[in-house]
Protein backbone atom coordinates (compact mmCIF):
# COMPACT_ATOMS: atom_id res chain seq x y z
CA UNK A 1 0.00 0.00 0.00
CA UNK A 2 2.66 2.73 1.37
CA UNK A 3 4.76 1.80 -1.96
CA UNK A 4 1.81 2.67 -4.09
CA UNK A 5 1.14 5.97 -2.38
CA UNK A 6 4.29 7.15 -2.31
CA UNK A 7 4.69 7.57 -5.84
CA UNK A 8 2.64 10.95 -4.68
CA UNK A 9 0.77 12.75 -6.49
CA UNK A 10 -0.60 11.88 -9.53
CA UNK A 11 -1.73 14.85 -12.25
CA UNK A 12 -5.78 15.18 -11.64
CA UNK A 13 -7.28 15.46 -15.27
CA UNK A 14 -10.66 16.53 -15.96
CA UNK A 15 -12.00 15.98 -19.80
CA UNK A 16 -15.56 17.22 -20.84
CA UNK A 17 -16.87 16.02 -17.76
CA UNK A 18 -20.75 16.18 -17.33
CA UNK A 19 -23.25 15.49 -14.51
CA UNK A 20 -26.84 15.69 -13.94
CA UNK A 21 -28.93 14.00 -11.50
CA UNK A 22 -33.49 12.70 -12.13
CA UNK A 23 -34.94 14.21 -9.33
CA UNK A 24 -38.82 12.96 -9.08
CA UNK A 25 -38.74 12.80 -13.54
CA UNK A 26 -37.07 16.28 -14.21
CA UNK A 27 -33.33 16.30 -15.00
CA UNK A 28 -31.17 18.57 -12.82
CA UNK A 29 -28.27 19.53 -14.72
CA UNK A 30 -25.38 19.53 -12.13
CA UNK A 31 -22.26 20.15 -13.86
CA UNK A 32 -21.89 21.44 -17.16
CA UNK A 33 -18.84 20.68 -19.12
CA UNK A 34 -15.98 20.72 -16.66
CA UNK A 35 -12.31 20.83 -17.71
CA UNK A 36 -9.82 20.78 -15.35
CA UNK A 37 -6.40 19.76 -15.12
CA UNK A 38 -4.71 19.88 -11.46
CA UNK A 39 -0.58 19.43 -11.49
CA UNK A 40 0.66 16.39 -9.18
CA UNK A 41 1.68 17.96 -5.53
CA UNK A 42 -0.29 21.44 -6.02
CA UNK A 43 -3.21 22.58 -4.33
CA UNK A 44 -6.38 24.24 -5.31
CA UNK A 45 -9.24 25.51 -4.34
CA UNK A 46 -12.71 24.76 -5.53
CA UNK A 47 -15.47 27.71 -4.33
CA UNK A 48 -18.12 28.57 -5.01
CA UNK A 49 -22.09 29.22 -3.59
CA UNK A 50 -23.99 26.26 -2.26
CA UNK A 51 -25.38 24.10 -5.23
CA UNK A 52 -22.58 24.73 -7.57
CA UNK A 53 -21.78 21.55 -8.01
CA UNK A 54 -18.27 21.68 -6.32
CA UNK A 55 -18.52 18.82 -4.16
CA UNK A 56 -20.58 16.86 -6.87
CA UNK A 57 -17.13 17.39 -8.98
CA UNK A 58 -15.01 16.01 -5.47
CA UNK A 59 -17.08 13.08 -5.45
CA UNK A 60 -16.30 12.10 -9.47
CA UNK A 61 -12.68 12.63 -8.61
CA UNK A 62 -13.20 10.42 -5.52
CA UNK A 63 -14.99 7.96 -7.78
CA UNK A 64 -17.89 8.20 -5.49
CA UNK A 65 -19.65 9.42 -8.46
CA UNK A 66 -19.34 9.10 -11.97
CA UNK A 67 -19.99 11.68 -15.04
CA UNK A 68 -22.45 10.94 -17.85
CA UNK A 69 -19.78 12.77 -20.19
CA UNK A 70 -16.03 12.32 -20.45
CA UNK A 71 -13.88 11.15 -17.65
CA UNK A 72 -11.71 11.91 -14.95
CA UNK A 73 -8.16 10.37 -14.21
CA UNK A 74 -5.74 10.50 -11.75
CA UNK A 75 -2.24 9.86 -12.65
CA UNK A 76 -3.45 9.23 -15.92
CA UNK A 77 -5.64 6.04 -14.89
CA UNK A 78 -9.54 6.18 -15.35
CA UNK A 79 -11.21 6.82 -12.38
CA UNK A 80 -13.60 3.64 -12.13
CA UNK A 81 -13.77 2.82 -7.94
CA UNK A 82 -12.72 4.40 -4.77
CA UNK A 83 -9.45 4.23 -4.47
CA UNK A 84 -7.11 4.17 -1.11
CA UNK A 85 -4.63 6.59 -2.67
CA UNK A 86 -7.29 9.09 -3.24
CA UNK A 87 -7.92 10.05 0.50
CA UNK A 88 -11.01 11.89 0.97
CA UNK A 89 -11.85 14.36 4.16
CA UNK A 90 -15.78 14.78 4.43
CA UNK A 91 -17.19 17.55 6.14
CA UNK A 92 -18.80 15.82 8.90
CA UNK A 93 -15.87 13.48 10.71
CA UNK A 94 -17.64 10.41 10.07
CA UNK A 95 -15.61 8.58 12.72
CA UNK A 96 -16.86 5.53 13.84
CA UNK A 97 -18.55 6.50 17.28
CA UNK A 98 -18.50 2.78 19.21
CA UNK A 99 -14.54 2.74 18.31
CA UNK A 100 -11.31 4.43 20.62
CA UNK A 101 -9.41 7.14 18.60
CA UNK A 102 -7.03 4.66 18.08
CA UNK A 103 -9.17 2.03 16.34
CA UNK A 104 -10.95 4.87 14.06
CA UNK A 105 -7.29 5.74 12.96
CA UNK A 106 -6.61 2.56 12.28
CA UNK A 107 -9.66 1.68 10.22
CA UNK A 108 -8.04 4.00 7.56
CA UNK A 109 -5.80 1.12 6.98
CA UNK A 110 -6.44 -1.71 4.71
CA UNK A 111 -7.54 -4.93 7.39
CA UNK A 112 -4.84 -6.99 6.28
CA UNK A 113 -2.12 -4.73 7.41
CA UNK A 114 0.28 -6.43 9.78
CA UNK A 115 -0.54 -5.85 13.38
CA UNK A 116 2.50 -4.59 14.80
CA UNK A 117 3.37 -2.17 11.63
CA UNK A 118 -0.10 -1.18 12.27
CA UNK A 119 0.20 0.04 15.93
CA UNK A 120 3.26 1.96 15.42
CA UNK A 121 1.81 4.07 12.39
CA UNK A 122 -0.96 4.79 14.44
CA UNK A 123 0.67 5.90 17.20
CA UNK A 124 2.73 7.92 14.58
CA UNK A 125 -0.36 9.71 12.82
CA UNK A 126 -1.85 10.13 16.21
CA UNK A 127 1.69 12.49 16.79
CA UNK A 128 1.39 13.89 13.62
CA UNK A 129 -1.96 15.87 14.34
CA UNK A 130 -1.69 15.92 17.96
CA UNK A 131 -3.49 13.26 19.87
CA UNK A 132 -1.24 12.19 21.81
CA UNK A 133 -2.86 10.57 25.43
CA UNK A 134 -6.42 10.24 23.41
CA UNK A 135 -5.86 6.86 22.03
CA UNK A 136 -8.45 5.33 24.25
CA UNK A 137 -11.09 8.35 23.82
CA UNK A 138 -14.24 7.96 22.06
CA UNK A 139 -15.36 9.98 19.44
CA UNK A 140 -18.13 11.61 22.12
CA UNK A 141 -15.61 12.70 24.44
CA UNK A 142 -13.73 14.54 21.80
CA UNK A 143 -14.21 18.36 20.57
CA UNK A 144 -15.14 18.72 16.91
CA UNK A 145 -11.69 19.76 16.53
CA UNK A 146 -10.40 16.78 17.29
CA UNK A 147 -12.57 14.82 15.86
CA UNK A 148 -11.55 16.43 13.23
CA UNK A 149 -8.32 15.44 13.50
CA UNK A 150 -8.54 11.82 14.35
CA UNK A 151 -10.92 12.14 10.97
CA UNK A 152 -7.36 13.66 9.38
CA UNK A 153 -5.05 11.22 11.15
CA UNK A 154 -7.35 8.12 9.41
CA UNK A 155 -7.62 9.49 5.93
CA UNK A 156 -3.52 10.07 5.54
CA UNK A 157 -2.08 7.18 7.34
CA UNK A 158 -2.56 5.30 4.08
CA UNK A 159 -0.53 8.45 2.25
CA UNK A 160 -2.44 8.78 -0.10
CA UNK A 161 -0.87 10.27 -3.31
CA UNK A 162 -4.56 12.88 -3.64
CA UNK A 163 -6.19 14.59 -0.77
CA UNK A 164 -9.53 15.13 -1.48
CA UNK A 165 -11.30 17.89 1.17
CA UNK A 166 -14.99 18.67 1.26
CA UNK A 167 -15.38 21.25 3.12
CA UNK A 168 -13.19 19.63 5.64
CA UNK A 169 -13.25 23.12 8.54
CA UNK A 170 -16.86 23.86 7.52
CA UNK A 171 -18.19 23.06 10.98
CA UNK A 172 -16.05 24.22 13.01
CA UNK A 173 -15.25 27.41 14.93
CA UNK A 174 -12.63 30.16 13.44
CA UNK A 175 -9.90 29.27 15.66
CA UNK A 176 -9.49 25.81 15.18
CA UNK A 177 -10.68 25.97 11.92
CA UNK A 178 -7.21 28.36 11.12
CA UNK A 179 -5.29 25.65 13.49
CA UNK A 180 -6.66 22.82 11.06
CA UNK A 181 -5.35 24.67 7.92
CA UNK A 182 -2.18 25.21 9.50
CA UNK A 183 -1.62 21.80 10.07
CA UNK A 184 -2.84 20.09 6.40
CA UNK A 185 -0.27 22.69 5.26
CA UNK A 186 2.39 21.27 7.27
CA UNK A 187 1.76 17.69 6.59
CA UNK A 188 1.36 18.90 2.87
CA UNK A 189 5.42 20.38 2.64
CA UNK A 190 6.07 16.60 3.64
CA UNK A 191 4.04 14.60 1.31
CA UNK A 192 2.93 16.62 -1.26
CA UNK A 193 0.27 15.18 -1.79
CA UNK A 194 -2.15 16.56 -5.35
CA UNK A 195 -4.57 18.25 -2.97
CA UNK A 196 -8.47 20.03 -3.96
CA UNK A 197 -9.71 22.13 -1.29
CA UNK A 198 -13.75 22.42 -1.92
CA UNK A 199 -14.91 24.91 0.54
CA UNK A 200 -17.13 28.68 0.89
CA UNK A 201 -14.73 29.96 2.59
CA UNK A 202 -13.14 32.72 0.72
CA UNK A 203 -10.31 33.61 2.91
CA UNK A 204 -9.84 29.32 3.67
CA UNK A 205 -9.17 29.10 -0.47
CA UNK A 206 -6.63 31.92 -0.80
CA UNK A 207 -5.04 30.98 1.91
CA UNK A 208 -4.61 27.58 1.32
CA UNK A 209 -4.67 27.18 -2.52
CA UNK A 210 -2.43 27.81 -5.75
CA UNK A 211 -5.37 28.16 -7.96
CA UNK A 212 -9.02 29.18 -6.64
CA UNK A 213 -11.43 28.13 -8.43
CA UNK A 214 -14.75 30.05 -9.10
CA UNK A 215 -17.96 28.26 -10.09
CA UNK A 216 -20.99 29.27 -10.96
CA UNK A 217 -24.40 27.27 -10.51
CA UNK A 218 -27.18 25.21 -13.03
CA UNK A 219 -25.10 24.04 -14.76
CA UNK A 220 -22.18 24.34 -12.47
CA UNK A 221 -19.12 25.45 -14.47
CA UNK A 222 -16.19 26.82 -13.69
CA UNK A 223 -16.26 30.83 -14.27
CA UNK A 224 -12.94 31.92 -13.33
CA UNK A 225 -9.51 30.83 -12.08
CA UNK A 226 -7.28 33.35 -9.90
CA UNK A 227 -3.49 32.25 -9.45
CA UNK A 228 -2.44 32.66 -5.76
CA UNK A 229 0.87 34.14 -6.50
CA UNK A 230 1.96 35.03 -2.40
CA UNK A 231 5.17 33.81 -0.60
CA UNK A 232 4.53 31.24 1.86
CA UNK A 233 3.99 31.47 4.80
CA UNK A 234 0.90 33.13 3.73
CA UNK A 235 -0.49 36.43 5.63
CA UNK A 236 -4.07 37.16 5.80
CA UNK A 237 -3.54 40.62 6.90
CA UNK A 238 -1.52 41.31 4.32
CA UNK A 239 -2.23 43.94 1.42
CA UNK A 240 -1.78 41.68 -1.27
CA UNK A 241 -3.99 38.91 0.24
CA UNK A 242 -7.11 41.51 0.72
CA UNK A 243 -6.37 42.28 -3.00
CA UNK A 244 -7.24 38.74 -3.57
CA UNK A 245 -10.02 38.78 -1.59
CA UNK A 246 -11.43 41.43 -3.54
CA UNK A 247 -10.86 39.92 -6.26
CA UNK A 248 -12.73 36.99 -5.37
CA UNK A 249 -15.59 39.18 -4.27
CA UNK A 250 -16.31 40.98 -7.03
CA UNK A 251 -16.51 37.36 -9.41
CA UNK A 252 -19.65 36.64 -6.41
CA UNK A 253 -20.76 40.27 -5.96
CA UNK A 254 -20.02 42.44 -9.14
CA UNK A 255 -18.23 45.70 -8.62
CA UNK A 256 -19.24 47.22 -5.89
CA UNK A 257 -16.24 45.85 -3.58
CA UNK A 258 -13.41 48.29 -3.24
CA UNK A 259 -10.05 47.06 -4.04
CA UNK A 260 -7.17 49.06 -3.88
CA UNK A 261 -8.75 51.72 -1.92
CA UNK A 262 -9.13 52.70 1.89
CA UNK A 263 -11.80 54.88 3.32
CA UNK A 264 -11.04 54.81 7.01
CA UNK B 1 -28.22 8.62 18.48
CA UNK B 2 -27.46 11.23 20.82
CA UNK B 3 -24.14 12.38 21.93
CA UNK B 4 -22.81 13.44 25.40
CA UNK B 5 -20.20 16.16 25.00
CA UNK B 6 -18.89 15.90 28.62
CA UNK B 7 -17.90 12.30 28.03
CA UNK B 8 -18.83 11.20 31.92
CA UNK B 9 -22.13 10.13 33.58
CA UNK B 10 -24.99 12.42 33.68
CA UNK B 11 -24.79 14.24 36.87
CA UNK B 12 -28.24 13.59 38.92
CA UNK B 13 -30.85 15.78 38.83
CA UNK B 14 -31.19 17.66 41.94
CA UNK B 15 -33.39 19.96 41.35
CA UNK B 16 -36.43 21.33 42.69
CA UNK B 17 -38.57 19.86 39.67
CA UNK B 18 -36.71 16.44 40.54
CA UNK B 19 -37.71 16.15 44.25
CA UNK B 20 -41.04 17.52 43.40
CA UNK B 21 -40.99 14.06 41.04
CA UNK B 22 -40.44 11.87 43.47
CA UNK B 23 -43.25 12.80 45.13
CA UNK B 24 -45.45 11.50 42.59
CA UNK B 25 -43.97 8.19 42.62
CA UNK B 26 -44.67 7.85 46.09
CA UNK B 27 -48.38 8.59 45.23
CA UNK B 28 -48.24 5.50 43.45
CA UNK B 29 -47.46 3.08 45.89
CA UNK B 30 -49.90 5.47 48.36
CA UNK B 31 -52.75 4.28 45.23
CA UNK B 32 -51.99 1.11 45.48
CA UNK B 33 -52.10 0.88 49.41
CA UNK B 34 -55.39 2.45 49.41
CA UNK B 35 -56.86 -0.03 46.46
CA UNK B 36 -55.61 -2.99 48.57
CA UNK B 37 -57.10 -1.25 51.59
CA UNK B 38 -60.57 -0.72 49.65
CA UNK B 39 -60.59 -4.08 48.51
CA UNK B 40 -59.74 -6.09 51.75
CA UNK B 41 -62.70 -3.59 53.43
CA UNK B 42 -65.34 -4.56 50.49
CA UNK B 43 -64.63 -7.73 51.18
CA UNK B 44 -64.98 -8.10 55.00
CA UNK B 45 -67.73 -6.23 54.95
CA UNK B 46 -69.27 -8.17 52.09
CA UNK B 47 -69.96 -5.24 49.56
CA UNK B 48 -68.63 -7.62 46.95
CA UNK B 49 -68.64 -11.65 46.99
CA UNK B 50 -65.05 -12.36 49.17
CA UNK B 51 -65.31 -16.21 47.38
CA UNK B 52 -65.29 -14.37 44.27
CA UNK B 53 -62.84 -11.71 44.32
CA UNK B 54 -61.21 -13.26 47.68
CA UNK B 55 -59.20 -10.08 49.57
CA UNK B 56 -55.94 -8.84 49.73
CA UNK B 57 -55.04 -10.75 53.63
CA UNK B 58 -56.25 -13.88 52.24
CA UNK B 59 -54.06 -14.01 49.02
CA UNK B 60 -51.11 -13.02 51.23
CA UNK B 61 -51.43 -16.18 53.63
CA UNK B 62 -51.83 -18.50 50.63
CA UNK B 63 -48.58 -16.45 49.66
CA UNK B 64 -46.88 -16.82 52.30
CA UNK B 65 -47.95 -20.50 52.65
CA UNK B 66 -46.42 -21.32 48.80
CA UNK B 67 -43.48 -19.55 49.13
CA UNK B 68 -42.78 -21.21 52.77
CA UNK B 69 -43.51 -24.87 51.43
CA UNK B 70 -41.59 -23.44 47.81
CA UNK B 71 -44.75 -24.56 45.57
CA UNK B 72 -44.79 -21.43 44.32
CA UNK B 73 -40.65 -21.06 43.46
CA UNK B 74 -41.41 -24.41 41.26
CA UNK B 75 -44.00 -23.27 39.41
CA UNK B 76 -42.32 -19.89 38.80
CA UNK B 77 -39.22 -22.09 37.97
CA UNK B 78 -40.81 -24.44 35.20
CA UNK B 79 -42.55 -21.19 33.57
CA UNK B 80 -38.79 -19.55 33.28
CA UNK B 81 -37.33 -22.50 32.01
CA UNK B 82 -40.22 -22.30 29.20
CA UNK B 83 -39.20 -18.61 28.84
CA UNK B 84 -35.49 -19.30 28.57
CA UNK B 85 -35.92 -21.88 25.78
CA UNK B 86 -38.47 -19.96 23.93
CA UNK B 87 -36.63 -16.66 24.19
CA UNK B 88 -33.50 -18.35 23.04
CA UNK B 89 -34.82 -20.17 19.75
CA UNK B 90 -37.40 -17.35 18.58
CA UNK B 91 -34.80 -14.66 19.44
CA UNK B 92 -32.08 -16.28 18.05
CA UNK B 93 -33.93 -17.32 15.34
CA UNK B 94 -35.55 -13.82 14.73
CA UNK B 95 -31.92 -12.42 15.14
CA UNK B 96 -30.19 -14.71 12.23
CA UNK B 97 -33.38 -13.81 9.87
CA UNK B 98 -33.37 -10.27 10.64
CA UNK B 99 -29.44 -9.97 9.75
CA UNK B 100 -29.96 -12.13 6.65
CA UNK B 101 -33.27 -9.95 5.50
CA UNK B 102 -31.70 -6.66 6.54
CA UNK B 103 -28.16 -6.77 4.63
CA UNK B 104 -29.78 -9.18 1.74
CA UNK B 105 -32.51 -7.28 -0.29
CA UNK B 106 -32.98 -10.17 -2.28
CA UNK B 107 -33.72 -12.10 1.07
CA UNK B 108 -36.01 -9.07 2.34
CA UNK B 109 -37.79 -9.24 -1.39
CA UNK B 110 -38.54 -12.76 -1.11
CA UNK B 111 -39.60 -13.07 2.72
CA UNK B 112 -41.36 -9.67 2.86
CA UNK B 113 -44.97 -11.37 1.59
CA UNK B 114 -44.42 -13.90 4.28
CA UNK B 115 -43.30 -11.61 6.83
CA UNK B 116 -46.59 -9.63 5.96
CA UNK B 117 -48.74 -13.00 6.13
CA UNK B 118 -47.62 -14.39 9.23
CA UNK B 119 -46.80 -11.19 11.89
CA UNK B 120 -50.70 -10.11 12.37
CA UNK B 121 -50.88 -13.98 13.78
CA UNK B 122 -51.15 -13.89 17.58
CA UNK B 123 -49.14 -16.76 19.05
CA UNK B 124 -51.90 -17.73 21.04
CA UNK B 125 -53.62 -18.38 17.99
CA UNK B 126 -51.16 -21.16 16.82
CA UNK B 127 -51.54 -23.22 20.14
CA UNK B 128 -54.05 -25.68 19.08
CA UNK B 129 -52.37 -26.29 15.95
CA UNK B 130 -48.98 -26.45 17.77
CA UNK B 131 -50.67 -28.95 20.20
CA UNK B 132 -51.74 -31.39 17.43
CA UNK B 133 -48.37 -31.02 15.88
CA UNK B 134 -46.03 -31.56 18.65
CA UNK B 135 -48.07 -32.75 21.40
CA UNK B 136 -49.23 -31.43 25.12
CA UNK B 137 -45.39 -31.64 25.83
CA UNK B 138 -42.65 -29.03 26.42
CA UNK B 139 -42.29 -28.64 22.77
CA UNK B 140 -45.38 -26.76 21.85
CA UNK B 141 -45.43 -24.55 24.92
CA UNK B 142 -41.97 -23.64 23.63
CA UNK B 143 -42.60 -23.26 20.33
CA UNK B 144 -45.65 -20.55 21.02
CA UNK B 145 -43.46 -18.64 23.21
CA UNK B 146 -40.51 -18.79 20.57
CA UNK B 147 -42.91 -17.25 17.71
CA UNK B 148 -44.09 -14.48 20.19
CA UNK B 149 -40.39 -13.62 21.11
CA UNK B 150 -39.63 -14.06 16.94
CA UNK B 151 -41.26 -11.41 15.65
CA UNK B 152 -39.85 -8.32 18.20
CA UNK B 153 -36.07 -9.65 17.33
CA UNK B 154 -36.66 -9.94 13.46
CA UNK B 155 -38.38 -6.66 13.44
CA UNK B 156 -35.94 -4.37 15.67
CA UNK B 157 -33.00 -6.16 13.96
CA UNK B 158 -33.89 -5.78 10.37
CA UNK B 159 -34.41 -2.20 11.37
CA UNK B 160 -31.01 -1.77 13.29
CA UNK B 161 -29.24 -3.02 10.31
CA UNK B 162 -30.72 -0.69 8.23
CA UNK B 163 -30.36 2.33 10.29
CA UNK B 164 -26.83 2.16 9.55
CA UNK B 165 -25.66 5.65 8.66
CA UNK B 166 -24.85 6.17 4.64
CA UNK B 167 -22.08 8.27 5.52
CA UNK B 168 -20.27 5.39 7.16
CA UNK B 169 -20.92 3.86 4.44
CA UNK B 170 -19.63 5.73 1.45
CA UNK B 171 -16.39 5.82 4.18
CA UNK B 172 -16.27 2.37 4.00
CA UNK B 173 -16.25 2.44 0.08
CA UNK B 174 -13.54 5.45 -0.04
CA UNK B 175 -11.34 2.96 2.23
CA UNK B 176 -11.82 0.41 -0.23
CA UNK B 177 -13.10 -1.82 2.40
CA UNK B 178 -14.72 -5.54 1.73
CA UNK B 179 -18.18 -6.48 2.20
CA UNK B 180 -17.35 -8.38 5.57
CA UNK B 181 -15.77 -5.47 7.03
CA UNK B 182 -18.20 -2.79 6.34
CA UNK B 183 -20.55 -5.64 8.16
CA UNK B 184 -18.49 -6.22 11.31
CA UNK B 185 -17.04 -2.50 11.67
CA UNK B 186 -20.50 -0.85 10.84
CA UNK B 187 -23.78 -2.08 9.93
CA UNK B 188 -24.07 -4.55 13.27
CA UNK B 189 -22.05 -2.19 15.86
CA UNK B 190 -24.85 0.20 14.74
CA UNK B 191 -27.48 -1.95 15.04
CA UNK B 192 -26.84 -3.29 18.55
CA UNK B 193 -29.11 -0.73 19.78
CA UNK B 194 -32.34 -1.71 18.18
CA UNK B 195 -31.13 -5.34 18.60
CA UNK B 196 -30.77 -4.91 22.38
CA UNK B 197 -34.62 -3.10 22.48
CA UNK B 198 -35.64 -6.12 20.08
CA UNK B 199 -34.25 -8.62 22.62
CA UNK B 200 -36.14 -6.86 25.30
CA UNK B 201 -39.31 -6.55 23.99
CA UNK B 202 -38.94 -10.64 22.93
CA UNK B 203 -38.51 -11.54 26.77
CA UNK B 204 -41.36 -9.57 27.84
CA UNK B 205 -43.45 -10.98 25.13
CA UNK B 206 -42.23 -14.50 26.08
CA UNK B 207 -43.19 -14.02 29.43
CA UNK B 208 -47.33 -13.10 28.30
CA UNK B 209 -46.98 -16.01 26.18
CA UNK B 210 -46.07 -18.71 28.82
CA UNK B 211 -48.94 -17.97 30.76
CA UNK B 212 -51.32 -17.99 27.49
CA UNK B 213 -49.79 -21.15 27.04
CA UNK B 214 -49.65 -22.82 30.56
CA UNK B 215 -53.55 -21.61 30.82
CA UNK B 216 -54.31 -23.86 28.21
CA UNK B 217 -52.21 -26.98 28.37
CA UNK B 218 -49.93 -27.49 31.41
CA UNK B 219 -49.01 -29.42 34.68
CA UNK B 220 -47.16 -26.61 35.89
CA UNK B 221 -46.52 -23.24 35.73
CA UNK B 222 -47.61 -19.45 36.93
CA UNK B 223 -50.18 -19.87 34.26
CA UNK B 224 -51.34 -23.31 35.14
CA UNK B 225 -51.58 -21.82 38.85
CA UNK B 226 -54.66 -19.55 37.72
CA UNK B 227 -56.42 -22.12 35.72
CA UNK B 228 -56.24 -24.75 38.78
CA UNK B 229 -57.28 -21.73 41.25
CA UNK B 230 -60.28 -21.58 38.56
CA UNK B 231 -60.97 -25.28 38.70
CA UNK B 232 -60.91 -25.75 42.72
CA UNK B 233 -62.90 -22.56 43.00
CA UNK B 234 -59.94 -21.11 45.07
CA UNK B 235 -59.57 -17.33 44.14
CA UNK B 236 -56.68 -16.55 46.67
CA UNK B 237 -54.41 -19.12 44.55
CA UNK B 238 -55.69 -17.59 41.64
CA UNK B 239 -54.85 -13.90 42.51
CA UNK B 240 -51.77 -14.99 43.76
CA UNK B 241 -50.91 -16.31 40.55
CA UNK B 242 -51.90 -13.06 38.88
CA UNK B 243 -49.98 -11.25 40.99
CA UNK B 244 -46.82 -13.31 40.41
CA UNK B 245 -46.83 -12.69 36.63
CA UNK B 246 -47.10 -9.04 36.91
CA UNK B 247 -44.17 -9.15 39.58
CA UNK B 248 -42.17 -11.15 37.38
CA UNK B 249 -43.10 -9.06 34.14
CA UNK B 250 -41.73 -6.03 36.22
CA UNK B 251 -38.57 -7.58 37.39
CA UNK B 252 -37.89 -8.76 34.14
CA UNK B 253 -38.85 -5.06 32.62
CA UNK B 254 -36.77 -3.65 35.44
CA UNK B 255 -33.32 -5.93 34.62
CA UNK B 256 -33.38 -5.80 30.92
CA UNK B 257 -33.39 -1.66 31.19
CA UNK B 258 -30.71 -1.75 33.75
CA UNK B 259 -28.78 -3.96 31.55
CA UNK B 260 -29.41 -2.23 28.42
CA UNK B 261 -28.28 1.37 30.10
CA UNK B 262 -24.88 -0.33 31.18
CA UNK B 263 -24.20 -2.06 28.13
CA UNK B 264 -25.25 0.82 25.20
CA UNK B 265 -23.33 3.17 27.81
CA UNK B 266 -20.19 1.51 27.35
CA UNK B 267 -20.40 1.74 23.29
CA UNK B 268 -21.57 5.27 22.78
Amino acid sequence: MTEKAKQAGGEISIRHAKKSFRIEGRTLEVLGDIDLTIEAGDIVSIIGASGCGKSTLLRLIAGLDFPDGGEVRIGGKKVEKPSVNVGVLFQESRLLPWDTTEKNIAFGLPEKFPRDQKKKLVAEYMHLVGLDGFEKALPSQLSGGMQKRVAIARTLINRPGVLLLDEPFGALDAFTRMNLQEEIIRIRKQERMTTVLVTHDIDEAIYMGNKVIIMSAKPGVISKVIRVELPEPRRRTSGDFALLRARVFREFYGEQELPEEYSI
Amino acid sequence: METKKNGGGTPGKRTGKGDVRYLWYALSWVLLAAFLAFWQLSATNRWVNPTIVSMPSKIWDRFVSMVSNGSLFNHIGSSLGRVLQGFLTGGITGLLLGLLMGLSPRFEAVSSLFVSLLRPILPIAWIPILILAMGIGEESKVAVISIGSFWPMLLDTINGVRSVDKQLLELGDVLEKDRKTKILRLVLPSAIPSIFTGARQAISRAWSCVVTAEMIAASSGVGFLIQYGRELSQPPLMFVGVTVIGLIGLAIDWLTSRLERRLLYRNR
